[in-house]
């Protein structure tokens, strides 16, 4: 039983090995869990559990593995109890004349009800798809978003009116899951990342020259100076996509902008309009005050800075492969060139595409920059930071 | 065996006392994460208190190495000794100088040692006290000798998750992540701390923090040792409770927002919003 439970969850990528198994098995010898199924959940999270980003994968695969898992002092008739006049207040809110007319079909609105109890009491655990039980995106008359004109909408929160809502359901820790978008909390998190890698090798060394002097000063008795050793830090270029298609992701860059502000010493950003070309700016307010040729900030800014582009990479192709294919100007050299020259100059340089993964290749601009980014092109979620982190610190 | 429970002073939830109570019953270190202000430090304490051993604790900077918990040869010392010609010199046990670990290792009874903020360290910090908080021993090299624990000590370790910690470590602890109270636990503990403050100076205070926390763009959101310290604030200054209700915190900035708000940005944050929402009464 519970070494199918391990193999599930590092089948969902959350690494417990051996050595956390048999602490396991040896935590609940001990006595720890102490016989109640909530504490054995707790136990065996704090054991498998080492990265508060998995603990919403474990919550999934607990209550995969151990459903229809009751409290032993459970009532086994407290699955079905639901209140009847909630029930029909629902359906009556929610039913057209018309609806309500075709759930005559199957045995009329009590009959209805009737099954929906009984197949509730059946059911063990959530459900998604298929056409009998209820759950979500299904044919069967219940459940929610589904397609069956007969169907009994129950919204998604609402199906928790099954008793016990056990811990592990009620998913506390989804937006520690580092597949989420980024919300202002977790990308602090991890630009502390990209800051890591400024700080390795804290000591303190010996100051030669320093120890010299005072030890000649002290008439030969030794004195030793010490310095703390430098620390080199991580300079960042942000370059911001702005305006058109980005308009709706312009929040999203704003918290990763005021997260990073905080984050850096050494951090300059720059502004540009779907693919950057020969000018970029600095205060999207005062744009044309605030224009600076692209040329310059590659002379003023030296190869070891770090280049983020952030940036949905949805536009026309023309946009980055044409002479003159800006929306906004006449352009010279295309935007790949550019883009090229930025990414030769600087040493590490990543783009984050706050589009979610699975649509980049429906735009076949994110695609070619993509090649022009040489694959560093990382989704704006944790794990996507993460890997750009990883990228840039390399 | 004595358990780890919630105390008068300090409620934890259900699922941290099971962690501390495995940490305690498998003897293994327990890794605690949580937002800054949730009480990770103070938990060492409590555990100590609860199960009445005493604290040793060692408190990592971004300069702290590893060998500083064990011990530290003072060479410089001995140089300064041999060229004075003093008597000490020969005897190298001398320059020895004991780490935290060692304290812990050597008490005459069991032991609570917490390793505070240990993100704070060197990235190899971690790994490099593998062996000795796995078998609770180590060799000292220049005595020729090996301190082995008379009692395993309850490691307690916390993190801000500024660094990430390497994965051998973290095979080898328990790890519960502090999660920020709900609204029912937060009352629990300003009663805890407060037992005699006014019930509605309390409720409305708690009213002006969740709004405040509910203001997504803070750069540092306020938690729950910055909740006390504003309640005594509050206490101290005798602020009648309508001041509070008055002040919503689109509106107008908290009094004695000092206390909540950690950095200028936040502080001006709230101006921005106190002026926006004035403007649009108008």
């Amino acid at each position: 039983m519970l070494g199918h439970f391990i193999v599930a969850l590092r089948t969902a990528g959350i690494p417990a090995s051996l050595t956390e198994y048999l602490t396991l098995l040896r935590g609940m010898k001990e006595g720890v869990a102490d016989y109640s199924v909530d504490d054995f959940y707790h136990l065996s999270r704090a054991t498998l559990v080492k990265d508060e980003r998995h603990l919403d994968r474990f919550d999934r695969v607990f209550g995969e593995v151990f459903k229809g898992l009751e409290p032993p002092e459970g009532d086994p008739g407290a699955e079905a109890r639901i209140p009847e006049e909630w029930l029909r207040k629902l359906a009556e809110k929610l039913l057209t004349d018309e609806e309500r007319a075709a759930i005559e079909a199957l045995g009329g609105f009590d009959k209805l009800m009737e099954t929906l109890k009984q197949r509730l009491a059946e059911q063990k655990g959530r459900h998604q798809g298929g056409s009998k039980w209820i759950g979500t995106a299904g044919t069967s008359p219940f459940g929610a978003y589904g397609y069956n004109p007969e169907g009994v909408r129950i919204g998604q929160d609402e199906s928790r009116h099954r008793r016990a809502t056990k811990v592990w359901d009620k998913r506390e820790f989804k937006d520690l899951d580092d597949d989420v978008e980024i919300g202002t909390r977790n990308i602090k998190l991890a630009l502390r990342r990209l800051r890591r890698f400024a700080r390795q090798g804290a000591a303190t060394e010996l100051d030669l020259p320093d120890t010299i002097r005072s030890t000649a000063n002290n008439a030969g008795s030794l004195d030793l100076k010490m310095v703390p050793e430098r620390h080199n830090t991580v300079k960042v270029l942000l370059f911001l996509d702005i305006g058109g298609s980005m308009d709706d992701h312009v929040r999203v860059c704003a918290e990763l902008f005021s997260a990073a502000r905080a984050e850096f010493k050494h951090l300059e950003h720059f502004y540009f309009h779907n693919c950057p070309y020969e000018r970029l700016w600095r205060s999207n307010r005062r744009r044309r005050d605030s224009e600076v040729s692209t040329f310059e900030v590659l002379r003023t800014y030296g190869p070891d800075y770090k280049a983020i582009f952030v940036g949905d990479a949805a536009m026309s192709p023309y946009e980055i492969v044409q002479p003159g294919g800006s929306v906004e100007h006449w352009n010279e050299v295309p935007g790949q060139v550019w883009l090229g020259r930025i990414t030769r100059h600087f040493r590490r340089s990543a783009w984050l595409n706050p589009m979610p993964e699975q649509a980049w290749p429906r735009y076949h601009s994110a695609q070619i920059l993509r090649q022009v980014m040489e694959n560093r092109m990382f989704p704006l979620t944790l794990g996507g930071l993460e890997a750009m982190t990883k990228e840039l610190s390399r | 065996m004595t358990r780890f429970q919630s105390t008068s002073s300090y409620i934890a939830s259900r699922d941290l006392e099971v962690a501390v109570n495995a940490a305690v019953a498998l003897q293994r270190p327990l890794l605690v994460k949580g937002e800054p202000g949730t009480g990770k430090t103070v938990l060492a304490q409590e555990v100590a208190t609860a199960l009445g051993m005493p604290l040793i604790e060692w408190h990592i900077k971004s300069t702290t190495k590893a060998q500083q918990g064990l011990y530290e040869y003072d060479a410089v010392s001995r140089l300064r000794d041999g060229q004075l010609g003093d008597e000490r010199v020969h005897d190298i046990g001398n320059y020895i100088v004991r780490g935290k670990l060692w304290d812990a290792f050597e008490a005459d009874a069991p032991v609570v040692l917490l390793i505070d903020e240990i993100d704070k360290a060197d990235i190899e910090f971690p790994n490099d006290l593998l062996l000795e908080l796995d078998r609770m021993q180590f060799f000292v090299y220049e005595t020729r000798k090996t301190v082995k624990a008379r009692h395993r000590p309850v490691v307690i370790i916390t993190s801000n998750n500024e660094k990430e910690l390497p994965d051998a470590f973290l095979r080898r602890c328990f790890f519960h992540y502090i999660r920020f109270p709900d609204r029912e636990t937060m009352e629990r503990i300003v009663q805890s701390h407060f037992p005699d403050i006014k019930q509605e100076l309390a409720r409305e205070a708690l009213n002006v923090f969740f709004e405040v926390r509910g203001v997504t763009e803070l750069k540092k959101k306020p938690a729950t040792s910055e909740l006390l310290d504003w309640l005594k604030l509050l206490m101290i200054e005798d602020l009648p409770p309508e001041v509070l209700r008055s002040q919503d915190p689109k509106t107008a900035i908290p009094p004695l927002y000092g206390a909540l708000l950690k950095n200028e940005q936040d502080v001006h944050l709230f101006e921005r919003l106190a002026f926006l929402s004035r403007q649009r009464q108008r």
